[in-house]
């Protein structure tokens, strides 16, 4: 029997093999989608750039040489050099960690706090919905941005504010996605029946309740990191987020304004690293979304 | 000894109120019917008895304890409930390992493997369905396993709401012999909701009628038969669902 026939036998036998077949049909379905496959591919490259940023960047990234200042792209410098002669090409790939560091860490700190909040929310229904959704209501009432801002003022600038100050302002509308999520099944047989099994709600919550808003919750997270990407970027641009020299494609930016009529490949090159990867969020969340939802994503 | 007892129960769903002033009793290994047109207040009475509805007065017994109102976890492993809609009772993302298992877990209840073989053949769903995920079963089997969800934790009660109703006719009497084979090896007690009198004749020994949330009457099966209900309502009833197919013909 190959893996194949294993990965996709109609009776398996072990639940590892029953959990790995459906990861493949899903991930089949994913690679069907062209659009989805760029995005990946895009991920991957930003990833493989992170990972090894010291070998594939020519230059250091903040290495400076005056001598070289504010070069255009040529062969020695791909993207050409900012005002203290650093080449920009290392500073971009060099800037895949940071970017790939705030998405990571956004996602792993709001996206389990929204879940969780929406679920327990849409679960019990009642005061408890009120009080978490009133709470939620107020974060959403609040440009992300601003909030965001006024979050890294108070804590003081540097990147590790940053991301905390975009995970608290990212988190209400996954709680808003999981409540309305859970509120579709709460009063459903499945969770009548594990009540009747004696099971408390801990359980039914974290058991059965979050399996379920976890499929669209990775889609929203993943449409959501070009967002998070931007904001970051935004942050770093008003000078409240990376502080210099880190190579963030923010704050490269913004110092490239000052030459953007002259020199413009100092704020633009960035600026395309910015685009290219939350594009390939994007396609890859919209791939994602036909797959894990099917209600939703036009099913060709 | 009585296994389900009803005592003046009144079930409302806030300030509406279902059910008024239900009394019955079931005893010890009947299978017992609520019939009724929908909206009668049948599955309430379901409900509340296995805490689902918690908003009634009155009293209600199982196997000689007085229920509270909410569910309980001791009271899961004597009553257990099957659901209708095979479809909404099982969570899409478990496969029937994991849902047969969980109350198992629930209960630390050991040597979950050899319990999980048995109840799958004591429901008659081959080994090879173990790992299969819902939407890889068909309605008939899904009940099965919502069956055997219900039996592994080895309850003497087990109240049934409308089993069959959403399934296919020929899956119907499978399920049903299903039903009253496990009745007759394990000694249960049913509680049976349905408005298929045909059902009702084929299951169980007694029935209670119901009609706007009130019992009307309370017949033995056999007056299926012979049509010798006492109410007006029963009478309309059993008229509308064709009466007696023998007697018929020989009018």
């Amino acid at each position: 029997m190959t893996t194949r026939q294993w990965l996709l036998a109609d009776s398996p036998s072990s639940k590892l093999q029953a959990n790995l077949g459906r990861g493949y049909r899903m991930m089949h379905a994913l690679l069907r989608n062209p659009l989805a496959v760029v995005g990946m591919v895009i991920l991957l490259v930003l990833i493989f750039a992170a990972a090894f940023a010291p070998w594939i960047a020519p230059y250091s990234p903040i290495g400076q040489n005056l001598g070289e200042r504010l070069l255009p792209p040529s062969f020695e410098h791909w993207m050409g050099t900012d005002e203290l002669g650093r080449d920009i090409f290392s500073r971009v790939v060099y800037g895949a960690r940071i970017t790939l560091m705030i998405v990571a860490l956004v996602a792993v700190i709001s996206a389990p706090m929204g879940l969780l909040i929406g679920a327990i929310a849409g679960y019990f229904g009642g005061w408890t919905d009120r009080i978490l959704m009133g709470v939620t209501d107020v974060f959403l009432s609040m440009p992300k941005l601003i909030l965001a801002l006024a979050f890294v003022a108070a804590l003081g600038p540097g990147i590790e504010n940053a991301i905390i100050a975009i995970a608290i302002t990212a988190w209400p509308a996954y709680a808003r996605i999981a409540r309305a999520e859970t509120m579709t099944f709460r009063n459903s047989e499945f969770i009548s029946a594990m009540r009747l099994l004696g099971a408390s709600h801990a359980r039914i919550i974290t058991g059965h309740v979050l399996p379920l808003c976890t499929s669209s919750m990775i889609v929203r997270v993943t449409l959501d990191m070009a967002g998070i990407i931007l904001t970051a970027a935004g942050l770093g641009f008003l000078g409240l987020g990376a502080q210099p020299p880190l190579p963030e494609w923010g704050a490269m930016i913004s110092r490239g304004r000052t030459f953007i009529l002259d020199q413009w490949w100092v704020a633009t090159m960035p600026g395309f690293a910015i685009i290219l990867v939350s594009l390939g969020f994007c396609f890859l969340g919209d791939g994602l979304r036909d797959v894990l939802d099917p209600k939703q994503g036009g099913k060709s | 000894m009585t296994a389900i007892s009803l005592r003046n129960v009144d079930i409302s769903y806030g300030d509406t109120k279902i059910v008024h002033g239900a009394t019955f009793d079931v005893a010890e290994g009947e299978s017992f019917a609520l019939v009724g047109e929908s909206g009668s207040g049948k599955s309430t009475i379901l409900k509340a008895i296995a805490g689902l509805a918690p908003e009634w007065t009155g009293d209600i017994d199982v196997l000689g304890q007085s229920r509270g109102h909410g569910v309980d976890y001791r009271f899961a492993s004597r009553c257990q409930m099957v659901f209708q809609d095979p479809y909404g009772s099982l969570h899409p993302r478990k496969t029937v390992d994991s849902v047969l298992t969980e109350p198992l877990k629930i209960h630390g209840i050991g040597n979950r493997d050899t319990r999980v073989k048995d109840i799958l053949n004591a429901v008659g769903l081959d080994q090879r369905f173990r790992f299969r995920f819902p939407h890889q079963l068909s309605g008939g089997q899904r009940q099965r396993v919502a069956i055997a969800r219900a039996l592994i934790l080895e309850p003497r009660v087990m109240l049934l709401d409308e089993p069959t109703s959403a399934l296919d006719v020929s899956v119907q009497a499978e399920i049903l012999n299903l039903l009253k084979r496990l009745r007759a090896e394990q000694g249960l007690t049913y509680l049976m909701v349905t408005h298929n009198l045909p059902v009702v004749g084929f299951m169980c020994e007694r029935m209670a009628i119901m009609n706007k949330g009130r019992i009307v009457e309370i017949a033995p099966s056999t007056a299926l038969h012979d049509g010798s209900f006492g109410d007006p309502y029963s009478q309309s009833l059993y008229a509308a669902s064709g009466g007696n197919p023998d007697l018929k013909e020989i009018v």
